[in-house]
């Protein structure tokens, strides 16, 4: 309650500080949108459409073939932007490339403004006030989506087999299918235990995950901060952030050690 | 010359031309704040901004040009739409048809492709100006999420339109693209716990979408519909809502 109240308080000085400094002037550095802001948006439509119609002059849209649906082409790719989701299946089952993780992604875009309590970086372009903020939107936005899709869409050929821009899409080329399970690996080869192991291990990932990001978080921006931040806030960010962790984490035990699942169960793995 | 001074002034002073026009070019500041809001295009915008928001390198101009691919598809659709039918027999021979027959078809359709995927990389942009110049913190964090159902709608958009030209990219594609639908978690026959819930290829969250187990002439129809008519409409209401909230929460900026 305290804090609300004093929230509160700061708020109003605020309005009260920005009401004063509008009275006196020389605070406003307002331009009439017309023209200065028209003018801008008519020059960019301008050029941007002229751009367009070049594009559309010299580069004709692709038509394939009549549908078919007794031929399927190889490989089969999805539109260029949801490549990123159909790389992703090398990693993980459908369900969770296809559902889990998008609904991660869109849930995590959606409550960023909520659990970013920096007031900094308001309005402007600055790296130092928001290291952090920045380098995960970074990491999650070009690093992984962005690489995945320009992986997808050009590394990726038939049987959806790794070809480099130089090598030539072979259809019969074989690649063995080596990968095995990480409790395999380990040893354990009982189908009920390797599935408990496996699921005991992804819990584990997952407390010591939280257990550290929070030591991290205290050590980086002292108790003070955690206590504003709360606990809803930070749950729901190392949850999704643990998870963004556990992607970059698979795909390295794969294309590293030939790691396939980490849990296998008949119903779901991961 | 003077005639033709004389000339203007009747037509700009007759009745008929006041009621269309309310106020001339004079550069006055009043008539300057008249110019937007008295159109109901540019009252889009405040009348006056503050200096940085007209500056190309805060903005970089990618919600507007978002926006402006959304409109370029607007005004080509509707001229595609006059010569396609969502027919799986006529559609396909309709874009050989459109390419090759119908006068400026082919650019039509060009501009049509280019602009969706210019829209998909705009809006990508946009979203990370956006987070760069930290503009969803408060006041606008609700606009931000009304942001990324935005992007989510783009996308929708864009790959509904994907089928369409009914060619082997087409369906290929868009049954790749969603054969997530199939592997949900209870609602879709290859997800986890399908056995438990008892949904089947023929009865599940994609065969909802296709209309049926795979994709086929019914879906052809389906996705036409939520391409032209029920998507749209609804990026139109949240781009309503967009540009609503960015009025009313004012614009991003550094403090004064
Ligand atoms: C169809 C898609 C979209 C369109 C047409 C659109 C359009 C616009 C326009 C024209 C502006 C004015 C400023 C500018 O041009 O940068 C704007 C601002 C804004 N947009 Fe979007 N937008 C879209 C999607 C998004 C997305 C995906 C997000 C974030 C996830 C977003 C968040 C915002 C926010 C927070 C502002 C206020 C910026 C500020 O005050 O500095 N929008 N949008």
């Amino acid at each position: 309650m305290a804090t609300s109240a004093a929230a509160k308080a700061g708020q109003t000085g605020k309005r009260i500080e920005v009401s004063i400094k509008k009275a006196i002037g020389p605070g406003d550095d307002k331009v009439h949108t017309w023209p200065h802001l028209v003018r801008a948006e008519f020059i960019c439509a301008l050029l941007v459409l002229f751009g367009m119609i070049v594009w559309a002059l010299m580069l004709d849209a692709p038509l394939e073939e009549p549908a078919n649906t007794s031929r399927t082409p190889n490989p089969s790719k999805a539109p260029w932007y949801f490549l990123g989701l159909q790389e992703m299946l090398v990693f993980f089952d459908p369900w969770h490339a296809g559902v889990v993780l998008p609904s991660f992604i869109i849930i995590g875009l959606m409550v960023i403004p909520y659990i970013d309590i920096n007031p900094k970086g308001n309005g402007y372009y600055c790296f130092r006030d928001r290291k952090w903020e920045l380098l995960t939107f970074i990491f999650g936005f070009h690093i992984l989506w962005v690489s995945l899709i320009i992986i997808g869409t050009l590394l990726r050929g038939p049987g959806w087999n790794w070809f480099w821009p130089w090598e030539k899409w072979d259809p019969h080329r074989v690649e063995a299918l080596t990968s095995v399970n990480l409790p395999y690996l380990l040893g354990l080869r009982d189908y009920f235990w390797s599935a408990v192991f496996g699921g005991v291990l992804v819990v584990i990932f997952f407390v010591v995950g939280t257990i550290a990001m929070y030591g991290w978080v205290v050590w980086l921006k002292g108790e003070e901060f955690m206590e504003r931040w709360g606990m809803t806030r930070f749950f729901i960010t190392s949850f999704l952030f643990l998870n963004m962790v556990a992607v970059l984490i698979k795909m390295l035990m794969r294309h590293m050690f030939n790691i396939k699942y980490v849990m296998e169960t008949p119903w779901i793995n991961i | 010359m003077s005639w033709w001074t004389d000339v203007k002034q009747q037509i700009t002073e007759s009745p008929v031309w006041q009621s269309i026009f309310r106020h001339g070019y004079d550069d006055t500041p009043r008539n300057r704040i008249l110019m937007v809001s008295g159109n109901v295009w540019l009252h889009l915008h405040p009348s006056k901004v503050r200096r940085h928001a007209t500056r190309m390198r805060f903005t970089w101009c990618m919600g507007g040009i978002t926006f402006l691919m959304f409109l370029i598809t607007v005004v080509t659709g509707v001229y595609l739409m006059f010569y396609y039918r969502p027919v799986a027999q006529y559609a396909y021979a309709d874009m050989k048809y459109l390419e090759f027959d119908m006068p400026f078809g082919m650019l039509m359709r060009n501009m049509h492709r280019w602009a969706a995927h210019g829209m998909v990389i705009a809006v990508w942009l946009h979203m990370f100006r956006v987070f760069l110049t930290g503009s969803y913190k408060p006041p606008r964090e609700f606009n931000w999420v009304v942001g990324v159902i935005l992007l989510v709608l783009t996308l929708l958009l864009s790959f509904t339109g994907y089928l369409l030209p009914w060619d082997q990219l087409a369906i290929w594609a868009v049954t790749v693209g969603s054969n997530m639908g199939r592997a949900t978690p209870l609602l879709g026959h290859e997800g986890p716990f399908a056995e438990f819930v008892g949904v089947n290829a023929l009865y599940d969250v994609r065969a909802f979408l296709f209309g049926g187990g795979e994709v086929g002439p019914h879906t052809l129809l389906r996705f036409y519909i939520l391409h032209c008519v029920f998507i749209p409409l609804v990026t139109s209401l949240f781009l309503a809502v967009h540009f609503w909230r960015i009025r009313r929460d004012g614009f991003s900026g550094p403090a004064l």
